[in-house]
């Protein structure tokens, strides 16, 4: 078990930057679960930088989740190819890719297993996966959630404790097996706005410490533009990209930035393209139920 | 998994328990339990002894089965006091013990491969369909000829019976496991037996023990059904027994007799549930009335 101490060592990495990269090549996704096809993702090409913050926008229904789902394994593709660090997750004869901790989801609806608690639920994956002893996993989980600022709840069942407790304890878990890519599905969208820039904080916090590359879906342009390197905004379905927006603000950011006038211009220049993709999707979802 | 003890604050263990019952008698459930018995032995009393009113008056009315009950020295030959009252709920409860734990035992493992490989259930899944809706009853010549003892019919048929519940509630528990638990477990690097026993498991939990509650019960009205045909002792075989005879103080003494021990048996299976599974409990707000 060389390769699996290995891991485990180089856990709290500043070099993790080196890692993460991220190519999407012409991918196309349909599904067709009826003999009706649905085209969800077409030709859809997207580099993503060892370390960058990737935020993905685009009108409700577009295929982003699709696009995530098929990064993380969760379902096959049906053209194209997809990369981690130069190695084919998934592609010509291999449609589907395999799940793996080096790409870990948190889920738009939070996926912490209710029956175990935050710090059992922190330390499942690199038990096992076999990379610590449980009582090593057990110590780091109880570490990094204090970390967190979720000391005081290390021993509570997920349902015990608030939706943004929960949430951050399950971005830990996530990063406790030092993953090169975070892929995150709207985590946010449930929360009301004083939340919400609680988690902006920390996710920051946390991306400034840790570098890891991340993947995240979001329904919010501010949002995506506080915390992402790139904004990219997606077509209406099929889903192919836009609009690239580079997001040259310096980290750490802060709470500040919001009333920037440099924010309030990114802002206004995605907005417009975004407005307009959400129109096209709102007038074909007319058309299909004319 | 190990220290448990992180951040638990509060009482724990004994003292937990006192200070539950002591919450819950600020609250109104055990009163409304205690007026709701006291109402309905009042109409029983009332429709029998004193109104005598048909068809109630033709059974022994509330007074006089409990002073029966009560008596040092039973009219009827049967009381709190005497030897074979103990010994036909100690014969029912171990045919029960016996009955519910094999169909556990068996129900629950085997639902659970139902429900995690669609493989399994394809092979599975009609036969059960195909023997479940034949009413236990229909069983009983079958169980006789199958088994020559007096004993071993009682429990096969108690036993089937609570064995189907079991299985269907647990298989339906694991397919109502959210997908999202099952792709976490798979980004997490599980294996699949990781899944099974971190996901599969715990997640079908609620269902498997809503499934046993149901399914003692099944177990006890089958069980009673079966003494009541072919019984050596029992609670069903004294109900027919002092039926047969006329002895309907009895009769009634033995019906209710069941009512407690279905009650108190099926208060352990939940008390089981909210042991293993402190984390819904606790999600849920133990407080709360
Ligand atoms: N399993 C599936 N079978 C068939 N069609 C699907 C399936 N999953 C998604 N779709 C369709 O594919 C399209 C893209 O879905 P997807 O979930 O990727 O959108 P999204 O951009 O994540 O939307 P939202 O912002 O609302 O989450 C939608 O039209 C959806 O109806
Ligand atoms: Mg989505």
């Amino acid at each position: 078990m060389n390769t699996a101490s290995a891991q485990a060592n180089s856990t709290s990495s500043a070099d993790a930057a080196t890692k993460g990269a991220i190519s999407i090549r012409n991918v196309t996704k349909i599904y067709d679960p009826d003999g009706v096809n649905v085209l969800a993702v077409e030709d859809c090409s997207i580099e993503i930088a060892p370390g960058e913050v990737c935020m993905i926008v685009g009108p409700s229904g577009c295929g982003k989740t699709t696009l995530l789902n098929a990064i993380a394994g969760f379902h096959s593709i049906t053209s194209g190819q997809i990369d981690l660090d130069g190695e084919m997750l998934c592609g010509p004869g291999k449609p589907l890719a395999d799940q793996g901790a080096d790409r870990v989801v948190v889920f738009q609806n939070g996926a912490l297993f209710p029956w175990k608690t935050l710090a059992d639920n922190v330390a499942y994956g690199p038990i096992v996966q076999g990379t610590m002893t449980k009582a090593e996993a057990y110590g780091k989980a109880v570490d990094m959630l204090a970390e967190a600022g979720l000391s005081g709840v290390a021993g509570k069942y997920p349902g015990e404790v608030s939706s943004g407790m929960a949430r951050r304890a399950e971005i830990v878990r996530a990063l406790i097996n030092d993953p090169k890519v975070l892929l995150l599905d709207e985590p946010y969208r449930a929360m009301d706005a004083l939340t919400k820039s609680i988690m902006h904080e920390s996710l920051l916090e946390v991306y400034d410490r840790t570098k890891v590359t991340i993947f995240f879906i979001t329904h919010d342009l501010e949002e995506a533009i506080f915390l992402g390197d790139r904004v990219i905004v997606m077509t209406t379905r099929p889903a192919r990209t836009k609009k690239i927006v580079d997001v040259k603000i310096e980290r750490p950011r802060d709470y500040r930035l919001l009333s920037s006038e440099e924010f309030r211009v990114l802002v206004e220049e995605t907005k417009g393209a975004v407005h307009e993709e959400a129109v096209k999707a709102f007038e074909a979802g007319e058309r299909e139920l004319a | 998994m190990s220290d448990r003890d992180v951040a638990t604050q509060g009482p724990s263990g004994l003292s937990l328990f006192l200070y539950k019952t002591k919450k819950s008698f600020g609250t109104p459930m055990p009163y409304l339990a205690f007026v709701g018995i006291g109402l309905w032995l009042f109409t029983y009393w009332l429709l029998n002894e004193q109104l005598k009113i048909s068809p109630f008056n033709k059974i022994p009315g509330p007074a006089e089965v409990l002073t029966e009950w009560f008596s040092q020295d039973p009219i009827w030959g049967t009381s709190l006091f005497t030897e074979d009252y103990w010994q036909n709920i100690k014969a029912s409860c171990l045919r029960i013990l016996i009955a519910f734990s094999l169909a556990t035992g068996l129900g629950v493992p085997l639902g659970l491969f139902m429900g995690w490989s669609k493989k399994f259930k394809d092979y599975t899944f009609p036969v059960l369909e195909l023997l479940r809706p034949i009413p236990i009853l229909a069983w009983v010549p079958l169980s006789i000829v199958m088994f020559q003892s007096f004993e071993a019919p009682i429990l096969f048929l108690a036993t089937l019976a609570s064995f189907f519940v079991t299985t269907l509630n647990t298989m339906l528990g694991v397919q109502s496991i959210d997908e999202s638990y099952f792709r976490a477990a798979g980004c997490l690097g599980s294996k699949r037996r990781h899944v099974f026993i971190h996901v599969v498991l715990p997640g079908s939990l609620p269902f498997v023990f809503t499934g046993l509650q149901i399914s003692i019960g099944v177990a006890w009205f089958s069980l009673v059904a079966a003494e009541m045909i072919s019984g050596e002792f029992g609670l069903g075989y004294m109900i027919n027994a002092s039926y047969m005879v006329n002895k309907y103080v009895t009769m009634v003494m033995a019906m209710l007799t069941l009512g407690f021990v279905g009650w108190i048996t099926s208060a352990m299976v939940r008390a089981a549930g909210s042991q293993m599974m402190q984390w819904r409990e606790k999600a849920l707000g133990q407080g709360g009335a």
